[in-house]
């Protein structure tokens, strides 16, 4: 211990600090930390101690919590120093590991900057913090209980690291094997139960003092939201939050936060890149995550016209308006000569393709672009791959790699470009762009004629289910805060995208229960930002975590849910098909539509009544697409009164 | 709660999966029977209930009205090395895809979308 000692006893908390810093140097000083007064002479203790009159009372059955010091809580420090960073709302389920801190939050701290929203399920706390950031930009935090609250949102926090949106958790941990409750809170405890989540998370900490919280609350706000974004982790020990908090001699201090400002590309990898692409006959723009915000959607269109290059998005995030003329599908990568990625999730999927059919099932591998097509990558992923999970996907050769933020780099990418272009190679530039301008509007007639086919058919059409939704929205600012679940793209093929926060892109991880809390919590940004939320939410997905239906009724957040009940896992329904077609076997259906272990029906579920019953509005089934709109516009009008509200709808699979 | 046991051929009209010209026939196959072909083997799946497809799982292809002939789409679906598993001999017989094969040839045109409203309207125009 180099800190000097005010107080005359020697604490819990101090106790877990000393045994911290004596773990680190090698060192053990048992017998003095567990005398019960700390600074009394060192004694000679036998192997087993007899239980203390606390011990004695827990193994009769009857266990008394240590009395309570007089002092301010721990906790309530942890709220001042949680109130300086502007955290608007705290979905959480609650738990006895984080008592400590709830209870601070909501009195001390008067349940403001944060706002406590009861959540149901852990995973759908993180999914909402999730949702919540990528329609506002402002991240959240959320506290869950130690060891099992932290395993129910693991998914979710996977979630977030794959799609790269920060999150801060708090996970409450009770360090002290000698003094927590024995029972629960004992099988509730971890010596590392950050442990669970660090392959997926940027950084993690376990603070054992009220400075020590302080300047790691601070530091893990820093570093989720200094891109490339991601969740982080904080175990909380409950003996830190409940005892009164000390200072050790040295004033309590509250770290100022200072934004990081996000790495760019290096200028000579930008200057090459822009000269390939100056040079290049047809060069492609492909854009996965690489707006930000808005003010990246602008800088890609800068791009795009600068080059009179066609755009590919992948829909992560809305990258750049599919009104635009420069807006193409993902089928002239082929005729590239350059190609640039920007934030891709999977560059080798974008210049190669997978066909999930090769000799015995293993699949065969194909080359989309032509030999000697130069790659060039900007991502800030390439700053943060960890090795564990696979979420780096297959490694791709790239000509160019520029580790760093996509849309940090495009101002320089953009100037280097207007000096790189010369005079002789703009005509061709515009012809260039002409010729795409007329495939973008040709493309658009044929898309239109693709939705019109079923358009009557029952069950009803995703391309019907996503017109009607849109017919009853479009005078709104509105935003698509989810789309669990496949429609056939329908949303970004018939809807104008043009402002970042009307597409917020999927799980990032595809694990499935995000569609429902990351929708409530997109909505709840937008309800505080005026705008409307639609989403179409699929039946699996939803019944993950339900619960979360209640959670938007209780906290007044609305939504329209338009639901994609296709009544199965879709996927796993084509993936156990594809296994029997393989072993030439014909698939067991059971007494349903699809392989048995794959339908949700029999009996189907009725989400609109589930929905009623937690406060929504709701209507359904709805199978005939006559009905369809007037059941929509009459949920529109329920969530323009702020209520969230769903329409169950029997749709085709995808 | 029981489950509600229900066979391929009651689950179609349950569902109220529509086949506009339903009890058309080719030649050499049946419309109707095609249609709980299509159903029970599953092609439903990634091509839909009308055979519309889907940009997600048939490549955006449309199988309704396919305009292959008889015996090139009985080879295909044989056959096929492409995103599509094959479904061999053992797995659907010629006659249950003479079948199948009548019920997307049964499978109304569509209108044209400048006749849908909602398609004109109330989607983007550029």
């Amino acid at each position: 211990m180099s800190r000097k000692t005010t107080s005359p006893k020697l604490n819990r908390r101090k106790f877990l600090t000393a045994a911290a810093v004596a773990g680190a140097s090698g060192a053990v000083a048992p017998a003095k930390a567990a005398t019960p007064t700390g600074l009394e002479a060192p004694q000679k203790l036998p192997s087993a101690l007899p239980p203390n009159a606390y011990v004695a009372a827990n193994e009769a059955g009857n266990p008394q919590m240590p009395q309570g010091e007089s002092g301010r809580p721990g906790s309530d420090f942890m709220v001042d120093v949680i109130k300086t960073l502007d955290i608007k709302y705290l979905p959480a389920n609650p738990a006895s590991s984080y008592r400590g801190i709830h209870e601070s939050l909501i009195n001390y701290g008067k349940n403001t900057m944060p706002e406590f929203l009861t959540c149901m399920h852990e995973e759908s706390a993180v999914g909402m913090c999730h949702g919540y950031f990528k329609a506002t930009g402002k991240p959240l935090m959320t506290l869950v209980h130690g060891v099992v609250g932290l395993q129910h949102a693991t998914m979710a926090v996977y979630n977030a690291w794959c799609d790269r949106v920060p999150v801060l958790i708090l996970g409450g941990n009770d360090l002290d094997a000698a003094h927590r409750a024995p029972g629960v809170p004992t099988f509730h405890s971890g010596q590392d139960i950050n442990a669970i989540v660090r392959d997926y998370t940027k950084w993690d900490d376990n603070p054992v003092s009220a400075e020590h919280f302080a300047q790691s609350f601070v530091r893990m706000y820093k570093i989720a939201t200094t891109p490339p974004y991601g969740p982080v982790m904080m175990s909380l020990d409950g003996g830190l939050q409940t005892e009164p908090v000390r200072d050790y001699g040295q004033p309590l201090y509250i770290p100022k936060f200072f934004a990081s400002a996000p790495p760019q590309g290096d200028m000579g990898a930008v200057k090459e890149a822009a000269r390939l692409l100056a040079n290049a006959e047809r060069p492609v723009i492909v854009v996965d995550r690489a707006a930000r915000s808005q003010e990246g959607v602008d800088l890609l269109v800068q791009l795009a016209e600068l080059l009179q290059a066609p755009v590919v998005d992948q829909g992560n995030r809305m990258n750049f308006p599919n009104t635009h003329p420069l807006s193409r599908p993902a089928s002239v990568i082929n005729q590239a000569d350059v190609v640039i990625g920007l934030e891709l999730s999977d560059y080798w999927a974008t210049v190669n393709g997978f066909i999930d059919n090769g000799d015995d099932g293993v699949g065969k591998n194909i080359t989309k672009v032509k030999p000697g097509t130069k790659l060039i990558s900007i991502s800030s992923v390439d700053l943060l791959t960890k090795s564990n999970y696979q979420d780096f996907q297959r490694f791709q050769s790239i000509d160019v790699s520029m580790p760093g933020d996509a849309q940090a780099t495009l101002p320089f990418l953009i100037e280097a470009l207007k000096s790189a272009i010369s005079n002789d190679r703009k005509d061709a530039m515009t012809k260039r762009g002409d010729a795409i301008r007329q495939a973008h509007a040709k493309g658009l007639d044929d898309t239109k004629q693709l939705a019109a086919i079923a358009w009557d058919a029952t069950p009803i059409s995703t391309a019907r289910l996503l017109t009607e939704t849109y017919a009853q929205i479009k005078d709104f600012d509105w935003s698509l805060v989810s789309t669990a679940g496949n429609t056939s793209d329908w949303a970004n093929r018939l809807w104008p995208m043009q402002k970042y926060y009307q597409w917020l892109g999927a799980s990032g991880g595809y694990g499935v229960g995000y569609g429902a809390p990351g929708s409530v919590g997109a909505a709840l940004g937008n309800r505080d930002l005026g705008r409307f939320s639609v989403s179409i939410q699929s039946d699996g997905d939803l019944m993950y975590a339900p619960g979360v239906l209640w959670t938007a009724a209780r906290h007044k957040i609305p939504l329209l849910a338009v639901m994609h009940n296709n009544r199965g896992y879709h996927q796993e329904v084509m993936h156990i098909q594809r296994m029997s077609n393989f072993r030439n076997r014909v698939a067991n259906i059971g007494n349903d539509l699809a392989p048995i272990g794959t339908s949700i029906m029999n009996p189907d579920i009725a989400y609109h009544d589930l929905a009623k019953s937690m406060g929504w509005w709701a209507k359904g089934p709805v199978t005939d697409p006559a009905d369809l709109g007037p059941a929509i516009k009459e949920a529109v009008a329920a969530v323009k009164d702020g209520q969230p509200a769903l329409v169950n709808v029997v749709t085709q699979p995808r | 709660m029981s489950f509600v046991r229900l066979s391929v051929a009651s689950l179609l009209i349950a569902f109220g999966v529509s086949v506009a010209g339903q009890g058309a026939a080719l030649a050499d196959g049946d419309a109707q029977k095609g249609k709980v072909a299509f159903i029970r083997n599953g092609c439903w799946q990634c091509h839909d209930y009308n055979g519309q497809g889907s940009v997600a799982t048939s490549n955006g292809k449309v199988i309704a009205r396919t305009q292959l002939p008889l015996d090139a789409f009985i080879s295909f679906v044989h056959t096929t090395n492409g995103a599509m598993p094959p479904f061999r001999l053992q797995v659907l017989s010629d006659a249950d895809l003479t079948d199948i094969y009548a019920y997307l040839q049964s499978l109304p045109e569509p209108k044209a979308a400048k006749d849908i409203p909602l398609l004109n309207n109330d989607v983007r125009t550029q």
